[in-house]
C-alpha cells in the first residue's frame, strides 16, 4: 500500500476549530468523490474527536494545541489521527461506553465515541493520565474518485 | 446569523442554520433558554430545514431543551431534519422521546 497524500495541521484547542477540522478533513477526501453519506460520516466523526479535546482533553480553556493528521493510501482508506496533549483518560473503557459522560453538568450526550465507532471502520484510543489522548480512526471510502 | 427565535402563542419556534456543533451550541443555549423563560413559553419545535450539519453536542442541546419543557409539563418536537441529520438523530435515541415532523408547519399544527 502507497501513501498518496499526506496532511498535518497543528490547531488551537479553540470550538471554532471544530469546524476548521471538519472543512480540512472534507477537502482532503474530496478527490475521491465520496458520497455524502461519507463526507458526513468522516466530518462528523472528526468533530467528535477534536470537541472532545477542546472540552475533556484542556478543559475548554484553550490551554493547548490539538493536531490532526490526514493520510490517504492507495486502496482508498484514509487514516485519520487527532491528539491532545490534555489531562488524558484514566479508565477507557469506560469512557467509550454509550452514554457515558464525565461532564453531564455541560449537557454532554456521551454520544461521541460511539459517533466515531459507527461511522468509520475503526476507532482506536490511546491516552496516559497526564500527557494526553490519541485517537486513531480509519475509513476505507468506496468511492469512484481516481478515474 | 445561525438562530432565529420566535412565539406563537406559547411556543417557541427555533429556526436554525448551518452547522450545529459544540462551537454554536454554546452561543445557542442561553439564548434558548433566555427566550423561553422570558416570554413563558410552554413548548419549543427546532426547524432543521436549513442545518447541514449535527454531531453529539447537538443531541445534547436538544436533550437540554427537551428536559426543560417537560418541568413545564409542555412538548419539544423537531422539524425539517434531512438525511444526514436523522442518522445521528436516530442513533441518539430521541426519536423514541421527540416527536419528528417533516416540516416546520406540521410540527406546529400538532403541538397547539
Ligand atoms: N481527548 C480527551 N481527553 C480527556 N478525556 C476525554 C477525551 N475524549 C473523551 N474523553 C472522556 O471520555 C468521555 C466520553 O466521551 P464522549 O463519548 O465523546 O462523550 P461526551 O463528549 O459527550 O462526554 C468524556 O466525557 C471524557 O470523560
Ligand atoms: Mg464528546
Amino acid at each position: 500500500m502507497e501513501i498518496l497524500n499526506e496532511v498535518n495541521i497543528v490547531m488551537d484547542a479553540k470550538s471554532e476549530n471544530e469546524s476548521f477540522a471538519r472543512m480540512v478533513a472534507a477537502g482532503f477526501i474530496a478527490r475521491l468523490d465520496p458520497t455524502l453519506a461519507e463526507l458526513n460520516e468522516v466530518k462528523t466523526a472528526v468533530s467528535e474527536a477534536v470537541t472532545n479535546a477542546v472540552i475533556h482533553g484542556y478543559d475548554s480553556e484553550n490551554l493547548g494545541k490539538i493536531s490532526l493528521k490526514l493520510t490517504l493510501d492507495s486502496d482508498n482508506t484514509v487514516t485519520i489521527i487527532i491528539s491532545d496533549n490534555g489531562k488524558g483518560i484514566s479508565n477507557i473503557e469506560e469512557a467509550m461506553q454509550p452514554l457515558y459522560t464525565s461532564k453531564p453538568e455541560m449537557e454532554r450526550s456521551g454520544m461521541g465515541f460511539t459517533v466515531m465507532e459507527m461511522f468509520m471502520d475503526s476507532t482506536d484510543v490511546s491516552s496516559e493520565k497526564g500527557l494526553g489522548t490519541t485517537i486513531t480512526m480509519t475509513k476505507k471510502l468506496r468511492a469512484s474518485g481516481d478515474e | 446569523m445561525g438562530i432565529s427565535l420566535e412565539k406563537d402563542n406559547r411556543v417557541l419556534i427555533v429556526k436554525l442554520d448551518g452547522d450545529i456543533d459544540h462551537h454554536t451550541v454554546e452561543k445557542y443555549k442561553n439564548r434558548i433558554d433566555d427566550e423561553y423563560e422570558k416570554n413563558n413559553c410552554k413548548h419549543i419545535i427546532f426547524d432543521f430545514g436549513q442545518v447541514g450539519f449535527l454531531d453529539s453536542s447537538g443531541i445534547g442541546m436538544i436533550i437540554g431543551r427537551y428536559k426543560n419543557t417537560v418541568q413545564k409539563n409542555g412538548k419539544t418536537a423537531v422539524a425539517g431534519m434531512g438525511e444526514c441529520i436523522l442518522r445521528i438523530y436516530n442513533m441518539s435515541g430521541l426519536s423514541k422521546i421527540i416527536d419528528q415532523y417533516d416540516s416546520l408547519s406540521e410540527a406546529v399544527e400538532y403541538i397547539k
